[in-house]
């Protein structure tokens, strides 16, 4: 493969963008969103060479790795800076450059009256530099450096508007429950530095069978706890919510369609540990399912465009998780729904920032309504998004998830039948928040003023932003029908994943078919009776309190506060308290203990001559006992 | 004959130091008088010390050119004379490489910290000119404590040095506290020390004179003694207690927040990053080759201790209200990790804590520097966290330089302390795994701290006092940021960014930080071999991995291509 040298380019442009944005200051004010476009560009151009290179050779030799020498060299460790170049991790790198460009081309008009869009397209940069080696990296260690850096970039993103303290507050906190993942992947490296010897893909997942049960189900659940930080699953997923006050295109491309899905990447990448331990396999599946509910149940009921999707998000990501959890038959297709859901989420992320830019940054569907008319090219770019969401034939979504529902049917005893019927329960759900989320921004009466105080004036968004938005939509449509012709995917991905036999799921194919569409049918008519028929009424009703508890996030937030908030503040201010009282005060006692022997010590020394020739007899006296007492 | 560049590198700050000083004679007492021949002189005094320095750091360029790292476990650059023979105390200096990185902390960090001394004293030049000297003066015991070879020479400058530190803590600080700080600094000190005095006699006489000669101090002499079990542990706990008061370990740390808050952050830089290595050098140059039974039986002990201090210094500082005492904390959690490292005794455990040591006083420098040019930008040079907020609109390099030193303190990838401290981790689960997994959570409660603090200072709205204006604020429920508002908030920002002095010091840093952190290679290649001789001589070695030597790749695709 001749172009493997230019695997660590795709990390190095990005960064070099960033660099230059961050060290030349304000001068680079007036060109550097373009610089930020053009190193991204770059990268992606990057990426389609070795494409095709790879694309050129037979599948078993479509795997290389290209080490730039050793990173890092110590005692028993040796880590090298190597890129793996492999169908897996090219799939990511051209996912996040390509939707990665078109983001950062919405953001020239997003951000264009922003006097920090240098700064904005700085931080892009380096998130894509970071996601890239988080995807290229060879050695645990290294794909370490990518995921606490891309926590970084979402950190700063997060919190881009940080003049408000609840940005701040919301960036703080997805890093902290980030962290908290980043535990598992810290402990996970020191098993496989105990067992292996090594960090590196190739050393452990190699010497992953000959792992016994036991440490290969603790690596399993130690990955497992990192990806649930990153991917914002149950139960570390209370960050994502919040970390949709950044500016809405980083919603489109961090915190949906390329950095939540790290924790995907890293459980397929980490396969064979998975296969070895089949009780973390399970769990894996589990927590999916769980999120993927979870997730679903959230979207219903919130008002706020981007925090429905943000629960949406959670919800795809948990169908992702659930299918890497099944095992080989799994693999291929959460892939292949990570990246047709990096499509068509983003397009719907760009056309909810579009709706908030023509509606002067609200964010509140309930004042959204008859939109259509206004924002055509939005509604209809938002439109296929909807429908590849909901899966509905022939759109990108049908193909992914409905493989991911297919694949979860298969199995013995009670899995297929529970994790089967969840992601069909969680397509009908999912049909119903999406369309309640397109009827209610675009369906129905429009609920904003459009004269006096208050008024909206929308208007379509400039061609920068409609661009991207009309080229994701493409993507919605077709991108999944394409990948699939010829079992095109699956296979491409065979050197990465292996090759899955074939099982036939406890349910005829087409019936679990039938019955998904007809629950995304359900779902869908239910939203239109609701929200483009009925009046939405501008003010949230008092609900059941399913729905009440939605609206809160199912109170994920009190359950922390009440788990690990709380009692952290409190061992805190103990601590804080006992330092000064106990430790600190122990030794002050200690010093004054010694002052006060000091003081009676004084007190013998009165200046009389008689009391000094007395303490001399008593002296003398001792001594002379103590030799009487020796000598005899 | 060589060129002896350990003794210029201990000789020439003494001399500087004099220069300083003596650039204020004949001129008076400026500051009582505010003449301009005192602003000359306070100037005069700036500009030699820092000459003073930056010449050192070309000295210890020198000894980096003479210093050959094949051979980085052994002592070079070594220089030994009879000092007191009729003790067989001698004047014996050489450094393996941990103590040549130690030796460039310290000076490479005594530049910046003149630098960001440079408006500081309160505008009083004669106080600065004292200041300054004073600073060089520490710099030469610095230096020397980290070359002696002679435990004799050891205890004299682990004694010694206090003094010049008493006078910056005391005499300089900027806390009303500084005197009872300073008192408690050297009370704690002083009672570690003179227990390990009393070990280091008893250490001398366990030298069987007729087998070796003359009886000696020199560590090499010293190493590999027939020691009775019951006196070497002794030996090793004075010796370990007077190292885990400079280092400070749980329970025995209190006297450094009090120093930290009191003194100015300069000072704090050379004491908490530099002198307080001394009692983490002596653990692992000292405790475990003179004590290898010892070590290995008081490990557990020291380990737990490591772990508690790893935990509690992370909880107390996340529990503070007062900037630099915040800082202090933190240092107490990762002096708590370079313990651990160092008593796991597995090579990628000790070089992990060797490389730290460089780490952490990089990181910690650039924390106490940085931070020491927030509070300079507070009217009344508050250190309370609550004072501030916002300063990242107003001052951006500021706040990003204050970030970059943050998350190093957080050991983010990329920064040289994550090398170190994912070392620390590596090894020490090889030995002792539940510890390792204890500390783990170390990892989020430093985000916490460090994420919590730039929150508070950096985000938010600025507050009245430091001139934040109503019109900003109003911003603030609901629109964006109005273009015009951001703008003019810049330009009649009160609280300027960072000037050219200060972003030299702190791009210093934080590029040391970067460099460090993406080619650790620079600095590991001191660390790797005084780390296996470390663990050889406490009589260890490293536990080879469960599942054999490393497999080789079996699979068909893997290396065909590339």
């Amino acid at each position: 493969m001749q172009t493997l040298g230019l695997a660590p380019w795709l990390v190095g442009l990005p960064l070099a963008g960033a660099a230059v944005l961050l060290l030349g200051g304000r001068r680079t004010d007036r060109w550097g969103h373009w610089l930020g476009v053009l190193a991204s560009t770059a990268a992606f151009a990057v990426g389609l060479v070795l494409l095709a290179d790879v694309l050129r050779l037979p599948a078993d030799e479509r795997v290389a790795v290209h080490s730039l020498g050793t990173w890092l060299e110590v005692g028993t460790l040796q880590v090298d800076a190597a890129f793996r170049v492999d169908p897996l991790s090219l799939t990511f790198v051209l996912l996040v450059t390509f939707v990665g460009t078109l983001i950062h081309l919405y953001s020239v008009a997003y951000m264009a009256h922003d006097v920090d869009r240098r700064r904005f397209f700085a931080y892009l940069n380096l998130f894509v530099a970071a996601m890239l080696l988080l995807v290229l990296a060879d050695s645990y260690l290294l794909l370490f450096v990518g995921w606490e850096g891309v926590g970084v970039a979402s950190f700063l993103l997060i919190g881009f508007w940080d003049h408000r303290r609840e940005n701040a507050v919301a960036g703080k906190k997805a890093f902290v429950m980030n962290r908290v993942g980043d535990m598992g992947l810290i402990v996970a490296m020191m098993l496989m530095l105990w067992q292996v010897g090594s960090l590196s893909f190739g050393d452990v997942l190699g010497a992953a069978g000959g792992m016994s049960t036991g440490v290969a189900t603790a690596i399993g659940l130690m990955l497992l706890l990192a990806a649930c930080g990153k991917s914002a699953q149950f139960p570390l997923q209370a960050w994502l919510g919040d970390a949709m006050a950044g500016p809405t295109p980083v919603s489109a491309l961090i915190h949906a369609a390329t950095m939540v899905t790290a924790g995907v990447y890293l459980l397929v990448r980490s396969a064979p540990v998975l296969e070895a331990a089949p009780t973390a396999q399970l769990v894996v599946a589990v927590v999916g399912a769980v999120t993927l509910l979870f997730g679903a149940v959230v979207g219903c009921a919130k008002d706020d465009i981007k925090k429905a999707l943000a629960a949406s998000t959670m919800s795809q990501i948990g169908y992702m998780m659930l299918a890497a959890g099944l095992g080989p038959i799994g693999y291929a297709f959460a892939i292949f729904h990570l990246v047709t859901h990096g499509f068509f989420k983003a397009g719907l992320f760009l056309g909810a920032g579009s709706v908030m830019h023509a509606m002067d940054d609200s964010v509140d569907m309930r004042r959204f309504g008859g939109l259509g008319r206004a924002l055509p090219v939005t509604a209809v770019t938002m439109g296929l998004g909807w429908l590849a969401i909901l899966g509905v034939p022939p759109f990108s979504g049908y193909w992914s998830k409905d493989k991911i529902i297919e694949a979860a049917f298969v199995g013995e005893g009670w899995r297929p039948w529970v994790f089967g019927t969840v992601a069909l329960v969680g397509a009908g759900i999912t049909a119903f928040y999406m369309s309640r989320l397109f009827f209610m921004t675009f369906a129905g009466r429009r609920r904003w003023e459009s004269e006096g105080e208050g008024a909206r004036h929308p208007h379509e968004a400039p061609f920068l932003m409609r661009l991207p938005m009309i080229v994701l939509a493409v993507g919605s449509v077709a991108l999944g029908g394409l990948l699939t012709l010829g079992g095109g995917f699956t296979t491409w991905l065979e050197p990465v994943v292996g090759h899955a036999e074939h099982h036939d799921p406890v349910l005829p194919v087409w019936l679990i078919i039938t019955l998904t569409l007809v629950l995304v049918v359900l779902g869908a008519a239910l939203a239109f009776r609701l929200y483009a028929v009925q009046q939405v009424p501008v003010e949230p009703p008092a609900s059941n309190a399913l729905v009440r508890a939605a609206r809160r996030d199912l109170y994920q937030d009190p359950v922390n506060e009440t788990l690990a908030m709380l009692p952290g503040q409190v061992a805190t201010r103990t601590l804080v308290y006992a330092d000064r009282t106990v430790v600190d005060s122990a030794f002050l006692r200690l010093a004054s203990g010694v002052r006060r022997a000091g003081d009676g010590l004084r007190r013998s020394q009165n200046g009389y001559v008689r009391s000094y020739a007395a303490t001399t007899l008593g002296g003398l006296l001792v001594v002379a006992a103590v030799v009487w007492a020796l000598a005899y | 004959m060589t060129f002896p560049w350990l003794t210029a590198l201990i000789v020439w700050p003494l001399l500087a130091a004099l220069a300083t000083a003596l650039t204020g004679v004949g001129r008076g007492r400026p500051a009582a008088t505010g003449t301009g021949a005192g602003r000359f002189g306070g100037t005069a005094a700036r500009v030699v010390a820092l000459a003073g320095a930056l010449v050192e750091v070309l000295l210890l360029v020198g000894a980096f050119t003479a210093f050959d790292t094949t051979r980085a476990g052994e002592h070079q650059l070594a220089e030994t004379h009879d000092w007191i023979p009729a003790i067989g105390a001698s004047y014996a200096v050489g450094v393996d490489g941990v103590g040549l990185l130690l030796v460039a902390l310290s000076v490479g960090l005594v530049p910046l910290v003149i630098l960001a001394a440079w408006r500081e004293q309160g505008g009083d030049d004669s106080r600065l000119r004292r200041y300054l000297a004073v600073v060089l003066v520490l710099e030469a015991f610095m230096v020397a404590v980290f070359a002696a070879r002679d435990v004799f020479l050891f205890y004299v400058l682990f004694e010694a040095m206090l003094i010049p530190a008493y006078f910056l803590i005391g005499g300089f600080g900027q806390g009303a506290q500084r005197r009872y700080a300073a008192v408690k600094f050297l009370l704690y000190s002083l009672a570690g020390g003179l227990i390990m005095l009393v070990a280091v006699i008893a250490l001398y006489l366990q030298v069987p004179a007729a087998e070796r000669g003359p009886r000696t101090f020199l560590t090499e002499n010293l190493t590999g003694l027939e020691l009775g079990t019951t006196e070497g542990r002794l030996m090793f706990a004075a010796f370990f207690l007077a190292f885990a008061i400079k280092a400070p370990l749980v329970p025995v740390h209190s006297w450094l927040p009090d120093v930290a808050e009191n003194a100015t952050p300069g000072t704090s830089t050379l004491l908490v990053c530099v002198l307080d290595k001394v009692g983490t050098f002596g653990m692992l140059t000292l405790c475990l080759p003179l004590f290898p039974e010892a070590s290995r039986w008081a490990a557990p002990f020291v380990i737990v201790l490591a772990v508690v201090s790893i935990l509690y210094g992370a909880i107390l500082a996340i529990g503070q209200s007062d900037l630099l005492r915040l800082v202090g904390y933190t240092s107490v959690s990762h002096f708590g990790f370079i313990v651990l490292g160092i008593f796991t005794f597995t090579s990628l455990g000790t070089s992990g804590s060797s490389l730290m040591m460089l780490n952490h006083g990089i990181s910690t420098g650039a924390l106490f520097l940085v931070a020491g040019f927030v509070i300079a930008r507070h009217p009344a040079r508050s250190q309370r966290i609550a004072d501030y907020g916002g300063l990242r609109t107003v001052a951006p390099v500021l706040g990003g330089t204050f970030l970059v030193a943050a998350l190093s303190a957080a050991a983010l990838p990329g920064l040289a302390t994550f090398v170190s401290e994912v070392m620390v981790f590596l090894g020490a689960f090889g030995r002792a795994p539940v510890a390792a997994l204890v500390a783990v959570p170390a990892v989020v409660l430093a985000a916490v701290y460090v994420l919590l603090t730039y929150q508070r200072i950096f985000t938010g709205t600025v507050p009245a006092h430091l001139g934040g204006d109503a019109a900003r604020e109003a911003t603030d429920d609901g629109t964006p940021p109005l273009e015009d508002t951001v703008s003019r908030t810049r330009e009649d920002a009160p609280v300027r960014d960072l000037d050219a002095r200060e972003r030299t010091v702190a791009g210093v840093l934080v590029g040391a930080l970067l460099v460090l952190g993406l080619v650790p290679g620079l600095a590991l290649r001191y660390v790797d071999a005084p780390g296996q001789v470390a663990v050889e001589l406490v009589g260890e070695s490293d536990p080879p991995p469960v599942l054999g030597a490393q497999p080789v790749d079996a699979r068909p695709t893997e290396g065909s291509l590339s």
